[in-house]
């Protein structure tokens, strides 16, 4: 028999401190269903995404019945399209992106994964015309997510498709400007991405994945919050071991549904992914972790320090408590999904600048981040050029996530609510990166020694 | 399957008579069952076996919740497995 105190502080992470499980996701591969004929491929997906995907719902729905864990979305990640988009056009992908919506629709997730090209080193003619369709696919469906990797350690920065992301992120906001540019909240760039991050927008079924997965993703920064609560004061040897220890247990409620759903689905475990996830929820915010550590307001000196004791420690205790961990794993630092965040750049004591800093020791980059409207397309890809360059340096995955917010400046902000919440508009530095932007071509693969 | 079903709320007389009703009605045998006071809570804790149980999971949680209610209590069913996953190694 479990002593009282253990079933009690179970049930406390569950009913006040929000612990929940963020997403089941069922990667599919659709390597399967290429076909020349746009028509037959768009038939094939369809099929094959509602026969694997058919019970993901109910199984999920149950797991949540069985062990009173919340289990607040379930999604599906595919095969980036551009590799088996065939020989189309760029009416054919967004004909190809409106397919992965009605699957979506019919088994009943709420968002679908994988409208991705891998172009770090080189374009394909199917990687241009995919990347050509985000903006068009993006603003006629609901619950399709787009992402482009443009570079990697190993291969360096793809300049071309960094230069070329800006002007389809900018495309992407004027399309759906009708809803404050949501389509960019659904469209991620990333350096290093990984092949099997259950979390959106990012996330796809990479092409060194099998069949079909279960990839399971964790959420937890109310339980971290709690745990630290009962530490004040005391040295970081003590935070970091009451950060572990919690973090191990959040794992372990991940672990044990994601077999659970492995085994009713007959499906391969996959990973689960140990990263702490915020909503815009009170009581759910990785700023207020960082906080409770003792900074006045996240931003101010001393939080790129929390932050990296905080991701260390979560991955130390999770790792442990899981038997395969991958996807991102790392602390979240959306602005718009984390109540303390927005609340931090509000106040003036979180800057895009402290942001970048923060993501050298953490994932996943510069994420759900409202900038002025009429910020020039060479500036957001001079962004996005920064933050990948953190991640191929430091061998780490980085992501950048910009709304380029039409009509609006700072001071005003967009407000999307649900799991997107609302973003402020953050003041970006206003000289300009044209001529830097325009050079194009490569830059090259780092050195992987003399790392100073 | 095994199940821990959690009791809390303010206590007063009856509690454990009509959750043990409840689930005797149910077919589900209590295995263990200790209470205590935590803060100024009523804890109750059971350890249940199901494998006999009459109804399905659904219906046995929709019955629990309503007495729950009638009793000014929060009445939940687990099962063991999720305490076994974060507590034991």
């Amino acid at each position: 028999m479990f002593n009282p105190y253990e079933i009690m502080e179970t049930i406390h992470m569950l009913e006040e401190e929000k612990l929940d499980i963020r997403t089941i996701t069922m990667g599919i591969s659709l390597l399967d269903c290429a076909h020349g004929d746009t028509r037959i491929l768009r038939k094939n997906i369809y099929d094959k995404i509602c026969n694997y995907a058919r019970d993901l719902v109910k199984v999920a729905d149950e797991i949540q019945l069985k062990y009173d864990i919340p289990i607040i979305n379930k999604r599906i990640a595919v095969t980036p399209i551009a590799m088996i988009g065939g020989a189309g056009t760029e009416e054919d992908y967004v004909s190809i992106a409106r397919t992965l919506d009605e699957a979506a629709k019919e088994i009943g997730v709420d968002f679908i994964g994988g409208f991705s090209a891998l172009v770090h080193k080189g374009h394909t003619d199917n990687d241009r015309k995919l990347i050509a369709s985000i903006p068009e696919a993006l603003a006629s469906t609901e619950r399709v997510c787009s992402s482009v990797n443009v570079a990697t350690t190993k291969a360096g920065i793809n300049m071309d498709a960094v230069a070329e992301i800006g002007r389809v992120i900018k495309k992407t906001a004027e399309l759906t400007a009708d809803r404050d540019g949501i389509g960019c909240s659904k469209l991620v760039v990333f350096a290093n991405v990984p092949e099997d991050n259950p979390f959106m927008a990012g996330a796809f079924h990479g092409p060194g994945e099998g069949e079909c997965v279960i990839n399971v993703g964790i959420s937890g920064p109310g339980t971290v919050k709690a745990a630290l609560e009962k530490v004040k004061g005391k040295p970081f040897d003590e935070v970091a071991e009451t950060v572990k220890k919690t973090a191990f247990k959040i794992t372990r409620m991940g672990q044990l549904v994601a077999r659970e759903a492995a085994r009713m689905l007959g499906v391969p475990f996959g990973i689960v992914d140990l990263s702490l996830a915020p909503t815009p929820a009170v009581g759910d915010s990785v700023a207020h972790i960082l906080e409770e550590m003792g900074l006045e307001c996240c931003g101010t000196h001393g939080t790129t320090a929390a932050l990296a004791l905080l991701n260390d420690a979560v991955k130390k205790g999770g790792v442990m408590a899981s038997s395969h961990v991958g996807g991102l794993s790392g602390a979240f630092i959306p602005v718009s999904e984390d109540a303390g965040m927005i609340n931090a750049v509000e106040k003036g004591a979180l800057s895009l600048e402290k942001l970048e800093a923060m993501t050298c020791v953490c994932s996943v980059g510069l994420d759900m981040i409202a900038v002025p409207g009429d910020t020039p397309a060479e500036t957001i890809s001079a962004i996005i050029a920064d933050e990948v360059a953190i991640g191929v340096i430091n061998n780490k995955t980085t992501a950048v996530r910009l709304i380029p917010a039409p009509g609006k400046d700072v001071g005003d902000e967009v407000v999307y609510g649900g799991l997107f919440g609302r973003a402020p508009v953050m003041k970006i530095n206003p000289y300009s990166s044209k001529d830097f932007i325009d050079r194009g071509g490569r830059i090259p693969a780092p050195m992987q020694s003399l790392k100073n | 399957m095994r199940g821990i079903i959690t009791v809390i709320g303010m206590d007063k007389i009856g509690i454990i008579a009509r959750v043990s009703n409840l689930l005797a009605e149910c077919k589900i045998n209590i295995l263990d069952i200790s209470q205590t006071i935590m803060g100024e809570y009523f804890t109750m804790i059971m350890m249940v076996d199901m494998e006999k149980m009459e109804f399905s999971l659904e219906e046995v949680k929709a019955r629990l919740d309503k007495l729950g209610e009638e009793l000014g209590v929060s009445i939940k069913l687990q099962h063991e497995d999720i305490f076994r996953s974060m507590h034991r190694i």
